[in-house]
């Protein structure tokens, strides 16, 4: 029996269709679970190469409304139950149907596991067997230092730590199971439990913080955004400490939109300088803040300027009401001035967004900001669409897997069952873990407890 | 020069009668090929050179599968056992491992009367000194005193006896274990047929005389009331009639041993041999371990008609008169006298690598190797590669597959596997921690596992499967009833309430309310009225069976996996350095290992998944060319 695999099978990017690829014995189950047909219950052997209407679901809610092509092995590309999704293109709706899958038993597939698979099962001829070849070699070559490459810096750390805690515990384990006579506390459930809880707190957080790894290779989209001469490009250009925008009293004159990439501790940004969003019947305006607005959604995170010396005007609450569901930064400018604004209202309007005062003038509140970019990267908060993710989604998914062996050994620990039990569920975690970074060495274990316990006759 | 002379011939030859040799040989005349087994001394048959005792953890496991296919071991310790625990009964049931005291003569004389018995076997007391090769076939052996012996195949098992050498403190010289003699001239012409050998190293506590002892000061480790025997023939084990004692090294211990650490043999630097980490002598547990304050040690009997006792925990390479003086430092041993001093022992084997998962050498023809020449430690180790060993040499000459057993079979799987395909650096010691599969691989289910192939082999007798197949069936009946025999409402929730289970509103099978940890099968009696009268050993089946039901099911479906590549088998002479994609270290590692299916590739150090995937499509491209 294979596992059943599953895998993007459009190109990355913003297209107008992305399909999504599932093969393998539970195919069907797994689109039964997610998957509703206005007209149908359940998809059966009768719609075997028909495309249905209808929704992916997660949890009660609608994710994407999609058309799934339902074909029964073996007059599949793998020979194996296929399902494709057809869902709307573009990255999110795309990424959270393949990671519901996964999250449902699914593997991620391996490149070229398709077409392997499609020749194991006797699908296609010899000739394109060396073309599959290359691929799964080509894999060994690059892709695997690709996705190490990805994990340089914290996250392979924070496995590498978390995996270090984790043998610790499971050595104490195998060392009470392998040696009882040996003079070495047994390990308590209490104490388990407690190391086995604060493991699942870092996985949780490594999970909330996949998306880092995407950032730092891609860039962060920071778009400013602010009425006409609050200081967007004067921000801007207090980051690059160049010049490069034209900063001008007169307010609208910023009107192409100016990507600039910048570098703040170690994350790439793409700054995004806007013209501001305000109605105008002025035509060139308008194609600016039309640009503003697009520019707007496409932003992991907003930077959003107010002057501090004016009151609030209609213009900042209507930023302030597109704002609420967005990563956003406040910022209060020119506080070297007289200070006239409500920011208690602010604060009202946009609850648990950070502010920061700034005079850019003066050079004040820089490194604040900064900071405060770089924590949002590094902790998480912040979402990324790009086109690196697949590897991520491996990362993610095999994350996802030793939490829910965690999970287990949790509930296995709160039963009372027995010890070694919770230690496979444990050595799966770690192993998962390990597969990450690609180590998973069994006498690692077995070095562990020689080195920690003093044992034998 | 003397000539030699041709005295016997014989379809296997078996060197050295140790815990391997015995269950090779018996393996083999049981299988109906004329056998002789070879001892530089007979009274050190089945000799246990080191501690007094048979299972543990994972050895137990290894001794319940020897017995359910066939071998001697558990038999033979069920004779000799004079204490029996069952450890880590608190954990799971993959995990409670059976190990037996041992009076070390019975254990001997016993194993000796068996061989002695046996048809198609021979004993003889010689040192084997040549193989006799031709065309990388071995041909027979030649003995120190010029008799030349013609077989078929050869099972070398020669234990720490090649090239021995003892150390104690400064002191060394050419020895076997036990004062017997080393084995010197076999080491040599063995490289000379091209096996090359390295050196491993292990080691024994003193002997003391027990009569010598203060027991006030130790604390007893009993026996086990309820004892229960290893061979699954056997329904009823006597009663543990020794114990153990517990005692403590403490501060004044530590000094006298650091002290001297310098005229240790192991610190003084004249052993080259590597030892394993699991037994380090006293001295290597201080330096490696200096913040603690104390070791534990445990006085152990060697027999009942002897007072030597064995001083668990204590091995050591210092000179005598450190010993005598660091064991006086140890509550209760104030006034120990020394019967035997513990020593060192550094020895030549192979690396194990160069074996077929048959034991066969690969590249010595009808060579087939066992115990600690491979590379291992342990009396229970050696037993399972000993039988191993003994049948596929048996099936060699018979023209035979080998019989093999995989990960997913047995620990003697695990245990060959890792010898074979990962290879070892140190003195190989089996875990239960190395077993993947260890919630199927039990050692109450030895025999349900493995008496099939036991039987298949030849080892097991008519009346032996018989019962075998009645206890099947009695399970098979058994599970069927308690899954269709239901509880009503009334009767269920009193006893339910009584042990603490929540209460059930509709009926509900015996097997639901087997599968709540709190509910014992035993208990279960009180509301099951009409359970037939059955066997502990097939209570405990039910039990397990149904408790762990779902564990078991995860690890069934994991092998399932597993086999998967285990069953695509490889050719031997396959042209690894034709295959396109395949990495030229990948290449390299499996021309030289030749791996039997692609499930072994996957474990050789040096092959990735990628390489894994390479073959898969080779093997693919393979089957469909036509064929001529």
């Amino acid at each position: 029996m294979e596992d059943t695999i599953a895998a993007i099978a459009t190109a990355p990017g913003e297209s107008g269709i992305g399909i999504i690829r599932i093969s393998g014995e539970n195919s069907f189950d797994i689109i039964n679970r997610i998957f509703k047909s206005k007209t149908k219950n359940k998809i059966s052997q009768i719609d075997d190469r028909k495309l249905i209407y209808g929704h992916i679901y997660e949890n009660g809610g609608i994710i994407d409304e999609v058309l799934v092509a339902y074909m029964k092995a073996p007059r599949t590309y793998t020979k194996e139950d296929v399902v494709e999704i057809n869902c709307h293109g573009g990255i999110i709706a795309i990424r959270r149907i393949l990671e519901l899958i996964l999250k449902n038993g699914v593997r991620l597939a391996e490149k070229g596991e398709f077409t392997k698979r499609a020749f194991l099962n006797g699908r296609i001829d010899l000739s394109q067997a060396e073309a599959v070849i290359d691929l799964i070699s080509s894999k060994t070559d690059k892709g695997f230092d690709i996705a190490l490459k990805q994990l340089e810096g914290n996250l392979s750390f924070s496995i590498q730590e978390i995996r270090d805690k984790l043998l610790q515990i499971i050595a104490h384990i195998t060392v009470n199971i392998e040696y009882p006579d040996e003079d070495i506390e047994e390990i308590t459930y209490n104490d388990l439990l407690s190391q086995i809880n604060d493991i699942l707190k870092r996985i949780n957080y490594l999970i909330d913080s996949s998306e880092t790894g995407k950032i730092i290779k891609e860039g962060l989209r920071t778009v400013i955004i602010g009425k006409p001469n609050v200081g967007k490009s004067s921000l801007l250009n207090a980051l690059l400490k160049e010049s490069r925008a034209i900063v001008t009293e007169i307010p609208g004159t910023t009107r192409d939109i100016i990507e600039e990439m910048l570098n703040i501790n170690g994350i790439p940004l793409i700054i995004i300088d806007t013209a501001g969003i305000r109605e105008t019947s002025d035509q060139v305006e308008k194609i600016g803040v039309e640009k503003t607005k697009e520019t707007f959604n496409k932003g992991d995170v907003i930077i959003f300027i107010l002057n501090a010396a004016e009151e609030l005007t209609h213009e900042d609450f209507m930023i302030m009401e597109l704002l609420k569901n967005k990563k956003a930064i406040i910022l209060f400018n020119k506080t070297d001035l007289p200070v006239k604004c409500d920011i208690e209202e602010v604060r009202k309007k946009l609850v648990n967004k950070k502010i920061i005062y700034t005079s850019i003038k003066e050079g004040q509140g820089l490194k604040e900001l900064e900071k405060t970019i770089s924590d949002m990267v590094y902790t998480g908060q912040i979402r990324q669409d790009n086109n690196l993710f697949i590897t991520n989604v491996r990362h993610k998914n095999l994350l996802e897997k030793s939490k829910n062996y965690i999970i287990d050994a949790v509930s296995m620990l709160k039963r009372k069952e027995a010890l070694d039990f919770i230690e496979i569920d444990l050595r799966n975690a770690w192993e998962s873990l390990g597969e990450i970074i690609g180590e998973s060495i069994t006498e690692d274990i077995i070095d562990e407890v020689f080195a920690r316990f003093c044992l034998g006759k | 020069m003397a000539e030699n002379f041709y005295i016997g011939k014989y379809d296997v030859i078996v060197v050295g009668a140790g815990h391997a040799g015995c269950e090779a040989a018996l393996a083999s005349a049981r299988l109906g090929l004329k056998t002789i087994i070879f001892s530089i001394n007979l009274e050190a048959i089945a000799l246990m050179a080191c501690n007094p005792s048979v299972g543990a953890t994972g050895k137990a496991h290894l001794v319940r599968e020897i017995d359910a296919l066939g071998g001697e071991m558990g038999v033979n310790i069920d004779k000799a056992s004079i204490q029996s625990r069952m450890l880590n009964t608190a954990k799971g049931p993959a995990v409670h491992s059976l190990r037996m005291q041992a009076d070390k003569h019975i254990y001997h004389i016993e194993m000796k009367k068996v061989l002695e018995r046996q048809n198609n076997l021979d004993l003889r007391q010689g040192e084997v000194t040549d193989i006799i090769v031709e065309n990388q076939t071995v041909k027979g052996v030649i003995t120190k005193t010029g008799a030349i012996y013609e077989a078929k195949a050869v099972i070398i098992a020669t234990g720490t006896f090649l090239k021995g050498k003892i150390f104690i403190g400064e002191w060394s010289y050419e020895g076997g274990p036990s004062g017997l003699s080393p084995a010197n001239d076999l080491s040599d012409n063995l490289k000379k047929h091209g096996i090359s050998l390295r050196r491993f190293k292990t080691g024994t506590p003193a002997r003391v005389d027990g009569k010598t002892l203060n027991y006030d000061k130790m604390l007893e480790q009993p026996g086990d009331k309820e004892t229960i025997p290893f061979s699954f023939m056997n329904n009823y084990l006597h009663k543990s009639r020794v114990s153990c004692w517990l005692t403590y090294t403490n501060k004044e211990t530590h000094t006298v041993i650091l002290d001297n650490i310098k005229r240790s043999a192991l610190y003084g630097g004249q052993i080259e041999g590597i030892g394993p980490r699991y037994c380090p002598s006293i001295e290597d547990k201080l330096v490696r371990f200096a913040d603690k304050e104390r070791h534990q040690l445990f006085i152990e009997p060697e027999g009942l008609n002897t007072d030597e006792v064995y001083v668990q925990g204590m091995s050591t390479s210092l000179p005598e008169d450190v010993q005598e003086k660091f064991y006086r430092t140890i509550p209760g041993l104030e006034n120990v006298k020394f019967v035997r001093p513990a020593y060192a022992i550094e020895y030549d084997c192979i690396d194990p690598i160069n074996l077929n998962l048959s034991l066969e050498h690969k590249k010595m023809k009808n060579l087939f190797c066992a115990g600690q020449f491979n590379g291992s430690s342990g009396y229970e180790e050696a037993a399972a590669q000993g039988l191993m060993a003994g049948i596929n040499a048996a099936h060699k000459i018979n023209g035979k597959a080998p019989f093999l057993l995989d990960r997913s079979e047995a620990y003697i799987g695990v245990l060959i596997d890792d010898l074979v395909t990962k290879g070892t650096n140190e003195p190989y010691r089996i875990m239960t921690s190395r077993a993947e599969y260890r919630l199927v691989l039990r050692q109450d289910n030895a025999d349900l596992r493995l008496t099939e192939k036991g039987f298949k082999i030849g080892l097991i007798s008519d009346d032996r499967y018989h019962k075998f197949l009645k206890k099947k069936e009695i399970i098979k009946q058994e599970m069927n009833r308690v899954e269709t025999t239901y509880i009503t409402p009334k009767d269920a929730n009193p006893f339910l309430k009584k042990h603490n289970s929540s209460c059930v509103k509709n009926k509900v099978t015996i097997l639901e309310l087997l599968k709540r940890p709190e509910i014992k099968y035993s208990d279960l009696l009180e509301i099951d009225k009409d359970r037939p009268i059955i066997d502990d050993r097939i209570s405990e089946q039910i039990e397990i069976q149904i408790k762990y039901s779902g564990y078991i099911e995860k690890q069934m479906q994991q092998i399932e996996k597993f086999k998967k590549l285990e069953n695509k088998r490889l050719d031997p002479d396959l042209k690894y350095s034709e295959i396109q994609g395949l990495r030229i270290e990948a290449q390299q590692k499996l021309t030289n290992f030749r791996p039997l299916s692609v499930g072994q590739a996957s474990r050789i150090s040096g092959v990735s998944p990628a390489d894994i995937n390479v073959l898969l499509i080779h093997l693919e491209k393979e089957r469909r060319k036509p064929k001529r």
